[in-house]
C-alpha cells in the first residue's frame, strides 16, 4: 500500500516540473513586450463575483490523484448537491493541454502545480478568483494567501491548497544531531552514502547552498542563475557525483535506500520522512540553515467554467480545516489552512510538527518555491539560463 | 459465390466477371488481400518512426521552448561531439552486449538439457520454470533483486554470515548486469531449444560413427547447428537491453563506485529520451537520440539474418 502510494506519489513530484520548459512560454510571453513593459495576464480584467449562487449541480475538475478523494467528496456532495466527476492528470503537460481555451466550456477547476499555474494564467486558461468568498482564507498562512506562483499585481487566479518543502533527510544513527548545513550531501567523508533527486531542479538545492556557501557568486534566486552562477553549482553537482550512490525518481526509491542503510543522507519530501518513520528506520528530517526549495498547489478557475458556483463551493469545502487536513495526511503535504492543524492532531497525532503545518511565518522564508528557470532573470535581461539548459547540464552530470 | 451467381443473376454477373478479373490477375487479388494489413502497418509503424527521424532534424526555440521546422543537424552534432552522449551510448551497448553474452553462456546449457538429455515430463517441468517469471511484473521481479542486492538485503546477509565480507553491488552496474541477464533470460532459452531440438540425431550418430568424441560433436556438428538459434534469442536480449529504461532507474547506481561501476554511471539512452520527452519537452532531440537504437538495431538484424537466425525463429 505504502509501496504504491508511494510510487505514484514521486511520479507526482517528477510529474510537476514536467512541464516546465513550456512554463517559459507563457511567463516569457507576459513579462518581456519589446523588452521591458508587462503585459497582464489576458483575464486580469474579468472581475470575479462578490457572492455564490446555488450550486448547479455538477462539478468537473481536473486534479492530481489523490486531490479529489471519495473520503471528501462524498460529504461535499451531501452538503452542496454538486456532484463531482474529476479528470486524473499525470503531468503538468497533460493539465495544462486539458485546460486549453478556458477549459474548453468543459473543465471547472484544476488542482495546479506552480510551474504550471503561471503558464495557465498568461495563456489566459483560468480567471481571478475571489478570495473573500472563501470563509476560510484569512486563516491561510500569510505566504499562501498570496504566493507569486497564483498572484500576479495583486489578482488571485486561484486560492492555494498545500505545498511542501524538499527537506534534507538523515540517519539518526549516523548523525544523532541534525545537521546544520546542506554542505553534508557534498562531504567527502560521507562518499557512497548520500543520495540525490534525479531530477533538474536538483540544481536549484545546489545554487541555494551555494547563495550562502559562496557569497560572492551573488546568487539571489536559486531559479534565476546567471551563467557564472549556474556554472559554479553544475560544478558543485559533478564533484558530488562519485559521492551519490543512487539519484532516487520516486518516493518509494528514496524510501527503500533509507530503509535498508543504504544511504545516510539526502534531499527528501516530508512524505518519505513520515513513511520511514512509520516503518521504524531511524530517520529525521530537517531545513538547514540555508533554506530550502520547495513546492505548492493552487486550485484555479477555468475562464469557461460551467459550474461557477460549484467550483466556489468546492474551493470553500477544501479550504474548511477538515478537509485540509484530510488531504494532507492521505497525500503526505502541508495544508495551507493553520486552522488545519489541530485537525492533523485529531486524525493522526503529531502529524502537525511532522508536516511544518504549525510553522511560523518566518518559515516560509526559508522556502524557495519552485518556479520554472526561464532566461528572462526577473529584471527584464535575458541573461538567465532556462530551463531547457538546466536539462541538458544535468544529463551531463548524471551521464 | 455461387449462390449470388444464380440466385441473383443481375448482380450475380458482375460478381462473376469481377472473381474472373482477380482470378486471371492474381498480383490484383494479392494487393486486395494485403492492402488492409499494410496500410495498417504503414500507417501506424513506418509513419511514426517517418515522423521520429523527421523531428530529429528539427529544434526548439530556447526561449519559448517550441519547436522549430528549421532544417539542421544540430541534435546529430551535440550527439556525436559531446563526450556526455558518446558515453551514455556506449555504455548502453556494451552492456546489451555484456547480458546478451552472459544469456547466451547460461542458456546453451540449460536448453542443451532440456532439449537432448531430459525426459518428457522434467522437460515439461523445466519449461515451466523458465517461463513462469514471465507471469509475474517486470517490475515485481526488479524490486525482487533490489531486496537481494541492497546494503541489508540477501546477498550482503548470507557473505555476512559465512564470514565474508559484503558484496556491496546493490546500485551499480554489476547490479544491473545481473538484473538484465536474468529478466531476458528466457528469451533466450527458448529459441535455443528450439534450435537443439532440431539438430537430428542422425548427424551426431554419424559423428560417432565418424570416430568424434563428445566435445568434438558438440563443437562441429551441435553448435554451428543451434547458433541461429543463439543468434535469433540474442536478438531479444540485445534490443530489450538497449531500449530499457527502468532497470537503469530502478538499480542503476550515480556511477561512482569503483570496479563495480565499471561503465561509469547507470543512464542509458532511453532515459534520456524519457527525460527529454518528459521534462525538458525538446522532443527533438529525444528524437534524434532514438533513431541511434534504431540504426544499432539494423546493423545487428542485418548481421543475424546473415548468421541465419531468422530461419531459426
Amino acid at each position: 500500500m505504502s509501496e504504491i502510494e508511494a510510487g505514484s506519489v514521486g511520479f507526482r513530484r517528477l510529474a510537476i516540473v514536467a512541464a516546465a520548459a513550456l512554463v517559459a512560454v507563457a511567463a516569457c510571453g507576459g513579462n518581456t513586450t519589446g523588452g521591458s513593459t508587462s503585459k497582464p495576464p489576458p483575464t486580469a480584467n474579468i472581475k470575479p463575483p462578490t457572492s455564490v449562487g446555488a450550486g448547479e449541480g455538477q462539478l468537473n475538475l481536473i486534479a492530481w490523484e489523490g486531490y479529489v478523494d471519495t473520503s471528501w467528496t462524498k460529504p461535499f456532495t451531501a452538503k452542496t448537491g454538486c456532484k463531482v466527476s474529476p479528470k486524473y492528470a499525470g503531468t503538468s503537460d497533460e493539465m495544462f493541454t486539458l485546460m486549453a481555451d478556458g477549459g474548453g466550456g468543459q473543465w471547472d477547476m484544476v488542482s495546479a502545480s506552480g510551474n504550471a499555474s503561471i503558464r495557465l494564467i498568461y495563456a489566459g486558461d483560468v480567471k481571478p478568483m475571489n478570495p473573500d468568498l472563501i470563509p476560510d482564507w484569512p486563516n491561510f498562512q500569510t505566504y499562501f494567501k498570496a504566493p507569486p506562483y497564483n498572484t500576479i499585481s495583486g489578482i488571485h487566479y486561484g486560492i492555494s491548497l498545500q505545498w511542501g518543502p524538499n527537506v534534507l533527510l538523515y540517519n539518526t544513527k549516523k548523525f544523532p544531531t541534525a545537521p546544520t548545513s546542506w554542505s553534508v550531501i557534498y562531504d567527502k567523508g560521507l562518499s557512497g552514502l548520500i543520495t540525490a533527486y534525479g531530477d533538474p531542479m536538483t540544481i536549484a538545492d545546489a545554487a541555494l547552498y551555494l547563495a550562502k556557501a559562496k557569497p560572492d557568486l551573488g546568487i539571489k534566486d536559486p531559479y534565476e542563475l546567471t551563467q557564472k552562477q549556474f556554472d559554479a553549482a553544475i560544478a558543485l553537482l559533478k564533484e558530488q557525483k562519485p559521492l551519490i550512490k543512487k539519484y532516487w525518481g520516486g518516493a518509494a526509491d528514496e524510501i527503500a535506500l533509507f530503509q535498508n542503510g543504504d544511504v545516510m543522507v539526502g534531499a527528501a519530501w516530508p512524505y518519505q520522512t513520515i513513511q520511514l518513520k512509520l516503518a521504524k528506520a531511524p530517520v529525521a528530517d530537517t531545513i538547514p540553515s540555508e533554506g530550502a526549495t520547495g513546492w505548492g498547489d493552487t486550485w484555479m478557475l477555468a475562464t469557461k467554467a460551467p459550474h461557477p458556483n460549484c467550483a466556489y463551493l468546492w474551493t470553500q469545502w477544501v479550504s474548511t480545516p477538515v478537509v485540509q487536513a484530510e488531504q494532507a495526511l492521505y497525500f503526505g503535504e502541508t495544508p495551507v489552512n493553520t486552522k488545519a492543524c489541530a485537525q492533523m492532531e485529531v486524525q493522526s497525532p503529531g502529524s502537525c510538527a511532522q508536516y511544518h503545518a504549525d510553522a511560523p511565518g518566518s518559515y516560509f522564508d526559508t522556502i524557495k518555491f519552485w518556479k520554472t528557470p526561464i532566461a528572462d532573470c526577473g529584471n527584464g535581461s535575458l541573461t538567465c539560463v532556462p530551463y531547457e539548459k538546466w536539462q541538458s547540464a544535468w544529463t551531463e552530470i548524471t551521464g | 459465390m455461387a449462390i449470388a451467381a444464380t440466385g441473383r443473376p443481375r448482380k450475380g454477373g458482375e460478381a462473376v466477371r469481377l472473381q474472373a478479373i482477380v482470378w486471371r490477375m492474381p498480383w490484383l487479388r494479392a494487393t486486395l488481400l494485403l492492402i488492409p494489413p499494410l496500410g495498417w502497418f504503414v500507417l501506424v509503424y513506418l509513419a511514426s518512426l517517418v515522423l521520429l527521424l523527421v523531428t530529429a532534424f528539427w529544434t526548439i526555440d530556447t526561449f519559448t521552448a517550441e519547436i522549430l521546422q528549421v532544417w539542421n543537424l544540430d541534435n546529430f552534432r551535440v550527439i556525436f561531439t559531446e563526450a556526455t552522449y558518446r558515453n551514455i551510448i556506449w555504455r548502453t551497448v556494451a552492456l546489451a552486449a555484456l547480458v546478451t553474452a552472459t544469456d547466451a553462456v547460461l542458456a546453451f546449457p540449460f536448453a542443451y538439457y532440456m532439449a537432448r538429455v531430459a525426459s518428457r515430463r522434467v522437460q515439461t517441468i523445466l519449461f515451466a520454470a523458465v517461463l513462469l517469471p514471465l507471469w509475474a511484473s517486470y517490475l515485481a521481479r526488479v524490486y525482487a533483486w533490489i531486496l537481494i542486492l541492497n546494503h541489508s538485503g540477501l546477498l550482503n546477509w548470507s557473505l555476512l554470515s559465512i564470514g565474508l565480507p559484503p558484496a556491496e553491488i546493490g546500485y551499480t552496474n554489476v547490479a544491473m548486469w545481473v538484473v538484465f541477464a536474468y529478466i531476458w533470460l528466457p528469451f533466450m532459452i527458448i529459441p535455443t531449444y528450439a534450435a537443439l531440438e532440431r539438430v537430428p540425431e542422425s548427424l551426431l550418430e554419424a559423428a560417432a560413427d565418424l570416430g568424434a568424441r563428445r566435445w568434438r560433436t558438440l563443437r562441429d556438428v551441435v553448435l554451428p547447428l543451434a547458433l541461429p538459434g543463439v543468434v535469433a534469442g540474442s536478438i531479444f536480449t540485445f534490443s530489450l537491453t538497449l531500449g530499457d529504461y527502468i532497470t537503469p532507474i530502478l538499480i542503476g547506481g550515480a556511477g561512482g563506485q569503483g570496479a563495480r561501476d565499471f561503465l561509469g554511471g547507470s543512464v542509458f539512452i532511453g532515459n534520456v529520451v524519457y527525460s527529454n520527452v518528459g521534462i525538458a519537452n525538446n522532443v527533438p532531440f529525444a528524437a534524434a537520440l532514438a533513431t541511434i537504437p534504431v540504426g544499432i538495431m539494423a546493423v545487428y538484424l542485418l548481421a543475424a539474418k546473415r548468421l541465419g537466425a531468422f530461419e531459426a525463429l
